[in-house]
């Protein structure tokens, strides 16, 4: 598999009649089993980006190609949103299989297939609970196990643990770097904290603003399994550094004040 | 040290709400003794105001006689098709105009210009097209069961996250499984919301209905009642209404606990 990202475009038509770009030419591509991480400013489109990925807008030029698949029907993408949108009106247990009832998969497996990724993101116990019935981190490994379920080529991700307070945004940090260690699942993960891309990709994709390009592109080489205390290594601190730097040159170009 | 002390106090305590059974048996035993009493005193006949005991007692032959039961029947078969088709025919529309934009803009000028006629109004119209037997009566609390769920489903609809149905398609759903296994659910507490206003109003209707043209029914045994001078009958009737409006109430109530269990 590849998703090859070639030359998109987004433009937005203002009220006014002028013509806001978005993002200008974005062009990447994702190799099987690597997790890229987008790293920019709020505003610099990065989430424009992944719903075009998803398929949830569509691009005013380029288009996004998934190359090399190995099967017909897997799909694409899922996405976690940054606001969750977990079902209400379903159990942790129901949220997960959503997917897997759309792919027509018997009721016997779905449920099956529910509680080794309810194990997986540890919410064993939970499966009957609702969203609402759930603390902020539990709701978050919900929706990460939903969009695993249904298996895809990529799985998108939109600032996850935006919302989330520091103690359980480092815990889930580690928990999703073992997930993806454990299923070697493809992730495209949009952020704006360094260190949560530098301790979580391969490759940490750095967008610029006004409009929403790439700047440039860190491949990130720090051993795995990655565990908490990389955070405090000389290397970790390095790719920082250098990312911080990248992220904070460019913007002063544009006489940027935020 | 202890000479100027002074302890926090929780300054909402006033607001705490604490709902207390006995008092809601209290108050209605309170109402009831003053009407028996108002009887017993004599300050008002009992031809305006026949004391509680005789009105338990109109009721007591009434039942005996199964005369109650056959208004109560005629009174129930009538709101029950009306509601079922009402609500059924609300849900479907509501549905159907909250999600396709065109069947929206058809709808709404139809919508605003019949939604306020009082629905009273149209059932000479409904007579004359349905005869003066349950037809026209069923339609009528059809239409008046139809708009209240209409309007409700309709803004239940199109207050839907659209994060949530992007999260439906995301996962692999399709436009049809979007309305079945989102929007449906999503809506349900709106759709309560609207049985639970058209409740109130077939009850209104059915009684109008039944007073203006009927032989039966709940509406006809409060008419006949006063047209007799027979107040016991009419208050008993009454009492029935009451009661019917309580039961639906709580029927609704139950039924709503048992389909959205996942509400906070």
């Amino acid at each position: 598999m590849r998703a090859v990202i070639s030359n998109i475009c987004k433009s937005f038509k203002n009220p006014d009649g002028t013509v806001f770009n978005a993002l200008q030419s974005i062009s990447l591509t994702i190799s099987e089993g690597e997790f890229v991480a987008v790293v920019g400013r709020s505003g610099c489109g990065k989430s424009t980006l992944l719903n075009i990925v998803a398929g949830l807008l569509s691009a005013t030029e380029g288009e996004v190609v998934f190359e090399d698949l190995a099967s017909e029907d897997r799909p694409l993408t899922s996405v976690v949103f940054q606001d969750l949108a977990l079902f209400p009106w379903r159990s942790v247990q129901k949220n997960i299989t959503y997917g897997l009832e759309e792919q027509k998969v018997p009721s016997r497996t779905r449920d099956d297939r529910a509680m080794e990724l309810i194990e997986l993101v540890g919410l064993a116990g939970f499966e009957k609970h609702y969203p609402h019935q759930l603390s902020g981190g539990m709701k978050q490994r919900a929706a990460i196990a939903r969009a695993l379920a249904v298996n895809p080529e990529l799985l998108l991700m939109d600032e996850p643990f935006s919302a989330l307070d520091a103690q359980i945004r480092m815990d889930m940090q580690v928990e999703l770097s073992r997930i993806y260690e454990t299923t070697g699942q493809s992730f495209l993960y949009i952020t704006h904290y360094i260190p949560e891309a530098v301790f979580l990709a391969d490759r940490v994709v750095i967008m610029g603003e006004r409009p929403g390009r790439i700047q440039s592109i860190v491949s990130v080489d720090l051993p795995r399994p990655r565990e908490e205390k990389v955070k405090v290594s000389p290397e970790f601190v390095g790719y920082l550094d250098r990312i911080w730097s990248e992220v904070r040159g460019k913007s002063q170009e544009f006489g940027a004040d935020r | 040290m202890t000479l100027n002390q002074r302890v926090v106090k929780d300054k909402t305590g006033f607001l705490i709400r604490r709902q207390n059974p006995y008092v809601t048996w209290v108050s209605v035993m309170v109402v009831l003794g003053l009407w028996e009493m108002v009887g017993y005193s004599g300050l008002v006949p009992p031809l305006f105001l026949p004391r509680f005991s005789a009105v338990l007692v109109s009721g007591y032959e009434m039942v005996v006689s199964g005369e109650i039961f056959a208004h109560l029947f005629a009174s129930l078969w009538r709101i029950g098709w009306g509601f079922f088709l009402g609500a059924g025919a609300g849900i479907l529309t509501g549905v159907v105009v909250g999600y396709f934009q065109l069947a929206d803009d058809a709808a709404r000028p139809l919508v605003a210009a019949t939604y306020p006629i009082p629905k009273i109004a149209i059932l000479p119209l409904l007579i004359l097209w349905l005869g003066i037997g349950e037809g026209s009566k069923i339609a009528v609390i059809t239409l008046g069961v139809f708009f209240p769920v209409l309007i409700n489903v309709r803004a239940g609809v199109r207050n839907v996250d659209p994060l949530l149905i992007k999260a439906a398609l995301s996962l692999g759903s399709g436009p049809f499984n979007v309305i079945r296994k989102v929007i449906l659910p999503m809506t349900l507490p709106m759709i309560f919301a609207g049985l639970k206003l058209g409740v109130g109003i077939a009850l209104l209707l059915v009684v109008t209905a039944e007073m203006i043209a009927a032989d039966k029914g709940i509406g006809f045994l409060i008419l006949s009642s006063a047209d007799l001078m027979q107040t016991t009958r009419l208050l008993f009737g009454i009492m029935v209404l009451s009661g019917m409006g309580v039961s639906f109430a709580w029927i609704l109530e139950k039924l709503e606990r048992l389909l959205l269990p996942w509400r906070e």
